[in-house]
């Protein structure tokens, strides 16, 4: 699976299904889709009938051939999430492009260290990703997931993610507008403390993925190198915006 | 609007190179010899077609520009790319 050389790909539409309130999942057929390792993304690239094209990136849930899992958040002044998210049927066709990065990847066996995975909103995608292939590997390193979302509803994979935790994996959510009922915590912003609090303290030497909006990535990172965590172990995707 | 992404979104531009997958490559930049793989490159998407500029010292790097039947690359500040064997 690794560097296998990205291709184009006809994908249909099997399943579209509310994910949280403003965004979607999307399962694909596709049936070249070689699988991919946990991580990857894939451009989509729509074509209007005047010939005109968008071309977008989204990671990809599953890892397995044959078929794909996105999910995607609309940005409602966006060119191509809400068309995505409103206008994309079951049975419809899309052309997608994977798959793609080798460097914002998990892959099993590869080290003991601990790992902290940090998502803000759709940015947890590629982290359930590698979650899931931990949990699918058996893979002995412990994992950990801290995951800022506006209110419960707003929590991509719940139930999935729910269902992966474990020993090895532990999850903890930041709210950051409305916690649930009984929650110890008052919903708000993440901190550098509650940051700290909630993931591998730096002497343990965990290796560190951060996915989110550009400005949930930076904020994240600049946070942890404050806390003493080292550059080199902070590996980061910025999904844009501010 | 000037979004700040990773080099990681490059992978999809870069696939016509000779490699399956050009972004965890490791080369210098040729203003502060900065040495790190592509994907940590800041990307500016907004500008037309893709550019690459240094984490450090924000030298630009790379730049992807679409031009319908062609894709043009500029590599102009990167020095030595290290390829697998
Ligand atoms: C490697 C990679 C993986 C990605 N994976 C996912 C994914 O799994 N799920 C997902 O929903 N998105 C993902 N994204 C983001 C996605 O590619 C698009 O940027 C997003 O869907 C917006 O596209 P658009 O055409 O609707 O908006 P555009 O028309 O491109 O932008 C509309 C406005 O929103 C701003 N904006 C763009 N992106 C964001 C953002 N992420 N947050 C806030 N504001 C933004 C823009 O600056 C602009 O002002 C990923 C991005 C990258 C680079
Ligand atoms: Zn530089």
């Amino acid at each position: 699976m690794r560097h296998r050389r990205p291709a184009w790909h006809v994908a249909t539409v099997v399943e579209t299904r509310p994910e949280t309130p403003n965004a979607v999942r999307l399962v694909l057929d596709v049936p070249t889709w070689p699988g991919s390792e946990a991580g990857t993304h894939l451009d989509v690239r729509l074509t209007a009938p005047d010939g005109y094209q968008a071309t977008r990136s989204y990671s990809v849930a599953t890892s397995e051939p044959g078929r794909v899992v996105l999910g995607i958040d609309e940005l409602p002044d966006g060119e191509v999430s809400p068309f995505l998210v409103r206008e994309v049927l079951a049975g419809d066709e899309l052309e997608i492009h994977g798959p793609l990065g080798s460097y914002f990847v998990w892959r099993p066996g590869q080290s003991g260290r601990p790992v902290q995975l940090i998502a803000g909103g759709s940015g947890v995608v590629p982290l359930y990703a590698m979650a899931a292939a931990h949990a699918a590997a058996s893979d002995p390193s412990p994992f950990r997931l801290l995951y800022s979302v506006r209110t419960p509803a707003y929590v991509y994979f719940r139930d999935e993610l729910a269902a992966l935790a474990g020993p090895s994996f532990a999850v903890d959510h930041v709210y950051t507008r409305q916690a649930p009922p009984g929650w110890d915590e008052p919903a708000g912003r993440l901190t550098r403390d509650s940051l700290a609090s909630t993931t591998f303290a730096p002497h343990e030497r965990p290796r560190i993925f951060v996915c989110g909006s550009t400005g949930f990535v930076e904020t994240v990172v600049a946070w942890l190198l404050e806390l003493g965590h080292a550059a080199h172990d902070i590996l980061t995707e910025r999904f844009g915006g501010l | 609007m000037t979004t700040r992404l990773d080099g990681n979104v490059l992978a999809g531009a870069l696939a016509h190179l000779f490699v399956p997958d050009a972004t965890d490559l490791r080369a210098r930049c040729t203003n502060c010899g900065r040495v790190a793989p592509i994907a940590e490159a800041v990307v500016y998407a907004d500008a037309p077609g893709l550019v690459a500029r240094c984490r450090s010292c924000d030298h630009v790097l790379a730049a992807i520009v679409d031009a319908g039947d062609k894709v043009y690359l500029s590599l102009s500040g990167l020095s030595a790319i290290a390829l697998p064997k």
